[in-house]
């Protein structure tokens, strides 16, 4: 009984990562984009701290408590006060239409599941099985969020989905060591990849963040 | 007493960064930079002999020590080449004393990063390591400031970061498959368990990893089509970086694959590793063949002549078998050693013609004799003519080829010949002709470029046996 329960409510909180990255995926607005991340980055928290607490193992309250203060609060302020700064907080930001991206993303979240439950169907942890289709559903989200962004903003907040993923993958995993260290090491990576976009504006090298400007240097190819 | 020499090829560097972001004065970092290297050295050297015990984070296996020791060596000979290549930069302007504290510090943290990526036997701590190499190397490629530089480290920035998050994923699938097997917990992650288990892991869950896991290193190591960071990191850093990248971090990253694809083929319901890696080293040599002939920037070139050389170093390791893996491992060697020495020349040659479009570097052999037949004769090394260490690493890839799958030698020896002629095409330009202005003498020292050469041109000629035993035995292990 109490299995079931713990099993429904990681699964609705895995299940709730899935639905609000394919909510970002159509955020045609810089800000709407990174509130809605805040939520998902406070939802993995809430799913890490579950894991934490029916695995028994308390250093995955450490992930939970950084991924809350980092990605829930200091990131998306960070980013909304970049935005501001930069003057884009208005600016629609598409590459591709709506339409195509949620199917694509449909059809990312389906091949997830077809791969995920099919090679792990032998067996095994379910809570973890189900988990790693439901990151790895994030995690192709995520990369698609990346492709589908034209602004430098969009494609960070693409990329920290994407880890959202990785975290519940490796909390997923029973058990998993060094979990903290690698969430640490990855929160170390996007810390810079924020300072990264900032620091480009404070120097004023660019005159946007778009992406495409940085393709104005193409290599040699003249 | 044998313990210590894997601590210190970790706590050298790592106390050596420390040091080095305190130290003012840039010709003193650059020379602690090149005692802290020479240290790292010796006790990577000292690992052929005495083998320390490992435990569940570090170990040295046979592997390893190879990889060690030439990254430790390249390190090394590459931290002599950026004092006198820094020196210069000063004087003109490019770099601020500031800055180039901060790029000794990152240099010698880069270093630690690559021998702890070597040394772990932990696949999340080597995952952590290899992460730890990539941002000290995107914030050296950014360090003169440019917008080209910033452009280039911020592409580099995003598609690494792609890959490293792509291989950790396949990181926690190897966990997941081999966690019913080892246990949970730390043992779950640890090389030495995880080889010994491979036979009982689930084979799906391995496969699908290990496609994480290629695609994710793989960027890294640059393979084609996820190579697209690499000629733009190469083109805009410093060239010493250029050097460490094209020389170490390719190959740190190729050997974590390695690493993944020994495990996969402990498994007899897995998928064969190889072929995946047959098809992107094919796909790189090719691709970066043909590129070859359109480059206009001189390390943009060599770039390309590196992704090349990772394209054929992955097809003989995907070939496998005893003679392909040792082909691959001098192949490996012997690229590492030739395009380092390229590097070093290539910046001393950028320095003195102030260019480093290739148009604007015609007739080095006139106005600079040294520089000009040295690069000369790296070209044809990196090339793969005879007498160098390459044609023979070569030959042996392509007849081992022959000699198994005469339709897989096809395409490779294609590849190789189209690469070839564009590296002689653009040499003839470089060293010969007309000479273009610029004429200053360049005061360079000459010591790391020709110890390079003299070392690819005595293995073409020589190949002390007991190398070759040794690498005959590595090759054993890869399976």
């Amino acid at each position: 009984m109490i299995d079931g329960l713990s099993f429904d409510i990681a699964h609705l909180l895995a299940g709730a990562l899935v639905l609000i990255s394919l909510l970002m995926l159509y955020q045609d607005r810089l800000t709407a984009l990174i509130n809605v991340f805040a939520a998902q980055a406070v939802t993995l928290a809430l799913s890490v701290a579950w894991q934490a607490c029916v695995q028994g193992a308390p250093h995955l309250y450490i992930t939970a408590a950084i991924t809350l203060a980092l990605k829930a609060i200091v990131i998306p302020l960070a980013l909304h006060r970049i935005i501001k700064i930069l003057g884009i907080h208005r600016e629609l930001d598409q590459a591709v239409g709506v339409g195509p991206t949620m199917l694509a993303g449909v059809a990312l979240v389906a091949l997830a599941l077809v791969v995920m439950l099919g090679v792990t169907s032998s067996g095994g942890d379910r809570i973890a099985r189900e988990d790693l289709a439901f990151a790895l559903s994030v995690v192709l989200l995520g990369l698609l969020m990346m492709v589908t962004r034209r602004n430098a903003v969009g494609l960070v907040v693409g990329f920290m989905s994407l880890e959202n993923g990785l975290v519940l993958a490796a909390t997923g995993a029973r058990g998993m060591p060094l979990v903290v260290e690698i969430s640490v090491a990855f929160s170390v990576l996007i810390a810079f990849i924020v300072i990264g976009v900032f620091l480009f504006r404070i120097r004023e090298r660019f005159e946007t963040v778009d992406v495409a400007a940085l393709d104005q240097f193409r290599g040699d190819r003249g | 007493m044998s313990v210590d020499a894997l601590l210190a090829v970790l706590l050298i560097p790592a106390l050596a960064a420390a040091a080095l972001a305190l130290v003012p004065g840039y010709r003193v970092s650059a020379a602690l930079n090149v005692v802290a290297s020479a240290a790292t050295f010796v006790a990577a050297a000292s690992l052929f002999f005495t083998r320390p015990a490992g435990g569940l984070y570090l170990r040295v296996d046979d592997l390893s020590v190879v990889f060690i020791v030439l990254s430790a060596f390249v390190g090394l000979t590459t931290s002599v080449f950026s004092a006198s290549y820094i020196a210069h930069e000063v004087e003109i302007g490019r770099l601020t004393p500031a800055r180039l504290r901060f790029y000794h510090a990152m240099y010698q943290a880069l270093l630690f990063a690559m021998n702890l990526a070597l040394v772990a036997n932990n696949i999340g701590l080597m995952w952590v390591a290899i992460e730890l190499a990539t941002l000290t190397t995107v914030m050296m490629v950014a360090v003169y400031r440019t917008h080209e530089a910033i452009e280039a480290a911020w592409k580099y920035f995003i598609l690494a970061s792609v890959g490293i998050a792509l291989a950790l994923f396949g990181t926690i699938l190897v966990y997941v498959a081999a966690q019913p097997v080892v246990g949970a917990g730390l043992p779950g992650m640890v090389w030495t368990r995880l080889i010994v288990a491979a036979r009982r892991m689930d084979p799906a869950l391995l496969n699908l990893a290990f496609v994480f896991l290629l695609l994710g290193y793989g960027t890294k190591v640059g393979l084609a089509p996820l190579h697209a960071w690499l000629p733009d990191a190469h083109a805009e850093g410093p060239t010493p970086i250029s050097a460490v990248l094209s020389g170490l971090l390719l190959n740190v990253a190729l050997y974590a694959v390695l690493r993944f694809k020994m495990l996969l083929a402990a498994n007899p319901g897995a998928v064969a590793p190889g072929p995946l890696m047959i098809t992107m080293g094919l796909v790189s040599l090719i691709f970066a063949a043909f590129m070859l002939y359109r480059r206009r920037d001189i390390k943009r070139l060599f770039a390309y002549s590196s992704i090349e050389h990772m394209g054929i170093i992955a097809f003989a390791f995907g070939m496998g078998g005893p003679l392909a893996n040792f082909a691959g491992l001098l192949h490996m060697t012997m690229h590492s050693l030739t395009k380092s020495a390229i590097f070093f020349n290539v910046g001393h040659v950028a320095q003195v013609k102030g260019a480093q479009s290739i148009a604007d570097i015609r007739g080095l052999t006139v106005t600079h004799p040294v520089l000009g037949w040295t690069l000369a004769a790296s070209v044809m090394a990196i090339a793969g003519l005879p007498p160098f260490g390459i044609f023979t690493s070569e030959f042996l890839v392509v007849s081992s080829t022959f000699a198994r799958q005469p339709l897989l030698a096809v395409p490779l020896v294609f590849g190789l010949i189209i690469a070839f002629g564009a590296l002689l095409l653009r040499l003839q330009g470089l060293a010969f002709g007309e000479p273009s202005p610029g004429a200053a003498r360049a005061r360079a020292s000459y010591l790391p470029m020709f110890g390079h050469l003299a070392l690819v041109l005595t293995a073409g000629v020589f190949f002390p046996p007991l190398i070759t035993q040794w690498f005959q035995h590595v090759a054993r292990l890869l399976g």
